[in-house]
């Protein structure tokens, strides 16, 4: 069946040298201990960091040198993020650029958007958020109404984007919008993608704090902002097409199972060098789902490296990765007494608090839980 | 993967169809050794698969060779083909001959131990092993047994040469006999092991996660097709949401069963990497547990009958899980490597890879 073709990912000793220069790298930069951070369970936003990062040439690896990047596999790109992911690397500056936003541009883009743009994104200099919820538009992406009018020399743009992490701090927003009436016929019919600059006149950014108190997420309202022709990616109409390739990248990289590592790393350092038989028998369970969920995800980047079609192993990935994350305070809380606390000095109460708070979101943004079962049977032709 | 690897994939494919009806799987229930099959695919190469070229195997890849088994698991063959290929590896390793006819392989628990000595002309082989795959059909077991220095030894043993054998069986009916052996072997029947202790159990255990992942394919495949046919409300239920997610779940524990099937490879490869076995074939027992659960949930009533094949696939994936090691002796191994105490080495024992070759002590 070959929604369960996960072909064994390839040996790379490149990879391998990477892996230890990558976290040779970690250590100078972030220091020995891992860092506290407050901004989320991926790690932080730091302009600086990613900089450094694209100076190394681990931003863009897998682009055409022609665009800034490194023509290097996907292989060694996995390594380079979850070996990030691991260290809590402040890597959310440059993460959906990166992942996303620059191969979007590469696949679809016009000439002059990958010149202007893509070496950015691979310098570290060049952020992107994303653009398609909306305040009545979550799972059902093909209900947004943000709308763009073709007017003299571009677009007019009107409507509401949410849950947009980092839009104030991010240079572009790959916009997904309505550019023609629906059609009841053909509900994926009629969208477009632009590359929005986030300085255009007409664009309100509204923070949301979210319940851990966080405000790296936004509301971006569109106020008649002007969009030249020139910001269209791709063809106009096309944007659901060119939306899927993009899920795959998002969906199954190892963010999808690392969110909460800081938790276990945490919990394995306090439960020391003689843990006990029941902590043996779940913390080695916790990580036999981690090795095997790497293999699966190193798996898929295998797959997109040699340009197959990965959507159904990247929405497994994630279904699996995310609900072995969101187990991890109930990890924790079984095996040691100790209580969440967001402030404390103690790593495992700071950390079970924060990855307590976060761990609701990690099934939810990037496709629901719900979203990915349904495409998931959708390929297993049950739909 | 190889033109040999392809044509034996499509040979087993056809000749399991062909020799794994529900006639032939009622009678190896009731007890009957399936000869035609088991001719079938000793004709075909399949049971030398994994023995080397220069011992007149096929010498094909571990990771192809798993492939193999989980065609043969999906198809639910009664047969030993894992063990008979496990055993002739093990024979080959050590030099000695590979003949015709199946072969299973002992001991298979972690707690047990058979011995061996040199005696004038020969060997002597002492112990007893339980939970023995199908001994009371094959034509000899390859033992993995100690010498008194706990030197580890392969000896064939005709299985005619078995001083008592007590019938016992597994959910799915297979055999897994008690032996017990006292036996004198001429000087050919046995040599050191130039491997591990652990190798002939990392083997195994890499094999029936093979096999689960191939239950797991089959047992996919039916709840598919049958919730396609079944109409409930006026609407086939594989309309129904609930049953929607509940397939895409079972879908996604076959997955990682698969993805489990490649780490279990790497981890023999490099000579093994206990690890890495002991993670995939925790991970893929688990996945056998939820994965059988949810395909019967999906069939109702009648995938509760003895008629209806899906048990066929279910009853082994409740057998697999256990042998080899189930979750409560392999997940404390895999923690071991991790739980050290300090916080920082757990990514790098995680990540930790080996250059192929280099063996590692126990």
């Amino acid at each position: 069946m070959d929604a369960l073709r996960f072909p064994a990912p390839p040996i790379s000793p490149a990879a391998d040298a990477l892996r230890l220069e990558v976290r040779d790298f970690l250590r100078s930069e972030l220091g020995a201990a891992p860092r506290r951070d407050r901004s989320g369970t991926l790690g932080g936003f730091s302009p600086e960091f990613s900089r450094k990062v694209g100076a190394r040439g681990w931003l863009g690896m897998t682009w055409p040198r022609a665009y800034g990047g490194h023509e290097r596999s996907m292989l060694e790109r996995y390594v380079v993020m979850e070996e990030m992911l691991a260290a809590g690397a402040p890597i959310n500056a440059h993460n959906v650029a990166d992942r996303q936003s620059g191969p979007l541009l590469l696949r679809y883009g016009t000439e002059e958007q990958r010149r202007e743009v893509v070496p950015r994104i691979a310098a570290g200099d060049c952020y992107f958020c994303i653009g398609m919820s909306e305040p009545d538009s979550g799972s059902d992406l093909a209900s947004v109404r943000t709308r763009a009018v073709a007017v003299e020399g571009g677009w007019r743009v009107n409507g509401t984007k949410i849950w947009t992490s980092y839009a104030e701090r991010c240079h572009y927003m790959i916009l997904f919008c309505r550019t023609a009436e629906a059609d009841p016929k053909d509900r994926q019919a009629g969208f477009t993608q632009f590359l929005v600059d986030m300085k255009a006149p007409g664009i309100l950014i509204n923070p949301i704090r979210n319940l851990a108190g966080d405000t790296n997420f936004n509301e971006v309202v569109f106020q008649d902002t002007f969009l030249p022709a020139a910001a269209v990616i791709g063809t106009p109409g096309n944007a659901w097409r060119q939306l899927t390739s993009e899920l795959a990248l998002e969906r199954s990289g190892p963010d999808r199972f690392l969110a909460g590592f800081k938790l276990f790393r945490a919990l394995v350092g306090q439960l020391g060098a003689a843990p006990g038989e029941r902590a043996r028998m779940a913390a080695g369970r916790h990580v036999a789902h981690m090795m095997v969920l790497r293999q699966m995800s190193r798996s898929v980047a295998g797959m997109l490296e040699q340009g197959e079609e990965a959507a159904l192993q990247g929405a497994m990935v994630k279904d699996l990765g995310t609900t072995l994350d969101q187990g991890l305070p109930d990890l924790a809380r079984l095996l040691l007494p100790v209580e969440a606390d967001p402030e404390s000095e103690e790593e495992l109460a700071a950390a079970l608090a924060d990855v307590t708070q976060h761990a609701p979101s990690f099934s939810i943004r990037g496709g629901t839980r719900e979203i990915l079962r349904s495409t998931i049977a959708r390929g297993l032709g049950l739909r | 993967m190889s033109d040999v690897t392809r044509m034996l994939e499509d040979t087993a494919e056809r000749l399991l169809r062909e020799h794994c009806t529900r006639a032939v799987h009622a009678e190896a229930e009731a007890g009957i050794w399936p000869a035609a099959l088991w001719q079938a695919l000793e004709e075909s190469g399949l049971t030398l698969a994994l023995t080397p070229e220069e011992a007149g195997g096929a010498g094909l890849p571990l990771l192809d060779v798993l492939g193999l088994l989980r065609i043969a698991a999906r198809h639910a063959a009664p047969v030993p083909l894992a063990e008979t290929l496990c055993g002739n590896w093990l024979a080959a390793a050590c030099g000695l001959a590979v003949e015709p006819g199946a072969v299973s392989i002992a001991p298979v628990m972690r707690s047990e131990t058979l011995r061996i000595a040199p005696i004038e002309g020969g060997w002597r082989l002492t112990g007893r092993a339980t939970r023995v795959p199908w001994a009371r059909h094959v034509a000899r077991l390859a033992v993995l047994a100690l010498d008194e220095d706990g030197a580890p030894h392969v000896a064939l043993v005709p299985r005619a040469a078995l001083a008592t054998l007590s019938r016992q069986q597994n959910i799915a009916l297979e055999p897994r006999d008690t032996i017990t052996i006292d036996a004198s072997l001429p000087a050919h029947a046995a040599a050191p092991f130039p491997g591990a202790v652990h190798a002939a159990r990392a083997l195994g255990a890499a094999m029936r996660t093979a096999q689960i992942a191939g239950g797991l394919e089959r047992a996919l495949e039916l709840c598919v097709s049958y919730s396609q046919q079944r109409v409930q409300f006026g609407r086939t239920i594989s309309k129904f949401q609930a049953i929607q997610h509940n397939l895409a779940t079972l879908a996604a524990e076959a997955a990682a069963a698969s993805a489990a099937v490649g780490l279990a490879a790497e981890g023999i490869a490099g000579g093994p990497d206990l690890l890495l076995v002991a993670a995939a074939k925790g991970r893929a027992s688990e996945a056998a547990s939820i994965g059988a659960a949810i395909a019967h949930q999906s069939h109702g009533a009648i995938g509760f009958t003895w008629e209806y094949p899906l048990n066929l696939a279910t009853r082994r994936l409740w057998s697999w899980r256990d042998e080899f090691g189930n979750e409560a002796e392999w997940y404390p191994i895999v923690a071991d490597p991790v739980l050290t105490g300090d916080a920082a080495a757990i990514w790098p024992a995680m990540t930790r890879r080996r250059a192929p070759g280099t063996a590692e002590a126990a």
